[in-house]
């Protein structure tokens, strides 16, 4: 690769609240407006800074949920009842303050229409995220390749973005959830965690090569990825976002 | 400072640390409204570097699945611009003079961890092995994984090939068999599943300093990405 891909400097910005989202019990989406936004691939992500009134600063960093052609850039929280910044992101932020930011961050992580496919996503609970911001990007290109999503969650209320994953299929992506812990008696989608069998059903077999994404808590993603591999799919197309329990 | 009359005027604020954000813009200092933070009590700050938060897990960050390499096929090569390259086997390796350290790391997703113990071969012991004027080296690394590093910043004591953590075989989702040490540096640096060090003559950036983040990566400037 050339050292000419290496993006600029990232500098602090002082993004608007336009809207916060309810999106399940634990979760928020903050519609921000940057006052200057370069552009993102889906799959980056930003960082968050807080400051407190003794000059106490806390950052962490956030999916990117919005496509690059969306209008505005939005970012998906999942309040941690141990966190530091979550919570305030979920609870305090309000439409009209003020959030500083920067990014977007990463780059491998990402991808986009010219990365081909079939694209394969894998998420374990707010790691859904990222693909919701290739999903939309997928559908804002031209639907050209096909694209599929196996998603965990807990219960049918922890999912994420599940009307607009409902308009996604009907317009041709194919999104496959799973409910681990609880599930209504009629679910009529798969009831287990994401293991060697459930990928066998729903991935492409590996002499489709597919482009697969895998995204979750560290247990999952070991899980998944190293499931993955056994099946055949080469490691280099198996790309990895790992969370851990402190990513407040 | 002289201690004060309650009634004294307070010091004029320091321009350069109140006012300037990272990006080196004057902006008025900012606080958000209701935002207090963990208690700060315990934290020692003259151990957590900024935008920095401690945490007592070990989280795990990779960009792709973890390589399982067996140690029958493990080997430890230093190449590139050397007069003679050098390796070692994983039993050749371990029998290598070692060392135990415990040392603070900083991992550029925010997480500090202190005082972890690790026993590995000191990287200075492991370049003694071979004669080379190159001032950098490309650390690499099972699952292609590469990063860059100035020769300086992993001699004279400050780098490692560590192969256990707290006492125990180093775990595969946590580099083992072996990876490289560098607290110094944001952890990114000290790759997982190393098998090798390249000198270079050319300071050629690695896997994520491709991907904008900091060349160098001392978390004390907070050199998290290009341009910090």
């Amino acid at each position: 690769m050339a050292r000419a891909a290496i993006p600029g400097r990232l500098t602090w910005q002082l993004a608007r609240v336009v809207e916060v989202v309810d999106e399940t019990p634990r979760c928020k989406s903050l519609v921000l407006e940057p006052p200057e936004w370069s552009g993102h691939r889906a799959g980056q992500h930003v960082d968050v800074r807080l400051s407190a009134e003794d000059g106490y600063q806390a950052e962490r960093s956030y999916s990117i949920a919005s496509a690059p052609e969306d209008a505005h850039l939005v970012l998906t929280v999942e309040r941690l009842e141990d966190g530091e910044v979550s919570p305030y992101l979920t609870e305090v932020l309000r439409p009209g303050d003020e959030l500083e930011l920067r990014g977007p961050i990463g780059g491998y992580f990402a991808w986009d229409v010219s990365d081909g496919g079939p694209l394969l996503m894998v998420a374990g609970g707010s790691g859904v995220v990222p693909f919701r911001a290739m999903l939309r990007h997928w559908a804002a290109a031209g639907r050209t390749l096909p694209a599929r999503l196996l998603y965990s969650a807990r219960t049918l209320e922890d999912v994420i973005y599940r009307k607009e994953f409902d308009r996604l299929a009907e317009t041709g992506a194919e999104v496959e959830l799973t409910l681990t812990r609880q599930r209504p008696a009629d679910w009529p989608g798969h009831r287990r965690r994401v293991d060697r069998d459930l990928l066998a059903e729903v991935a492409w077999p590996p002499e489709c090569e597919p482009l697969i994404y895998v995204c979750g808590p560290t247990a999952f993603v070991e899980a998944v990825a190293e499931a993955l591999v056994d099946a055949g799919h080469q490691p280099g197309r198996i790309k990895t976002e790992r969370f851990g329990p402190t990513a407040a | 400072m002289t201690p004060k009359d309650p009634g004294e005027q307070k010091e004029p604020y320091d321009l350069d640390h109140q006012c300037k954000s990272s990006s080196g813009h004057l902006l008025m200092s900012r606080v958000d409204r209701g935002f207090t933070g963990r208690s700060r009590s315990t934290t020692d700050p003259s151990r957590v570097p900024p935008g920095q938060y401690l945490t007592r897990d070990f989280p795990v960050l990779s960009a792709g699945p973890t390589p399982h390499t067996s140690l029958h096929e493990w080997s430890f090569t230093i190449r590139g611009a050397v007069d003679e390259p050098a390796s070692w086997t994983w039993e050749e390796f371990i029998a290598l003079p070692a060392e135990t350290i415990t040392v603070d790391i900083h991992c550029v997703t925010k997480w500090s961890k202190l005082d972890t113990d690790w026993r590995g071969v000191p990287v200075d012991t492991l370049l003694d092995a071979v004669d080379t004027e190159a001032e950098y080296l490309t650390a690499w690394s099972d699952g292609g994984y590469t990063t860059n590093l100035a020769v300086e910043d992993v001699t004279g004591g400050r780098a490692w090939v560590a192969y256990e953590y707290d006492g125990e075989p180093l775990e595969t989702e946590h580099g083992g068999p072996a990876r490289l040490l560098v607290p110094g540096q944001y952890f990114w640096k000290s790759a997982k599943w190393v098998r090798g060090l390249a000198l270079t003559s050319d300071d050629e950036p690695g896997f994520w300093e491709m991907y904008g983040y900091h060349n160098h990566g001392d978390p004390w400037l907070e050199q998290r990405y290009q341009g910090d």
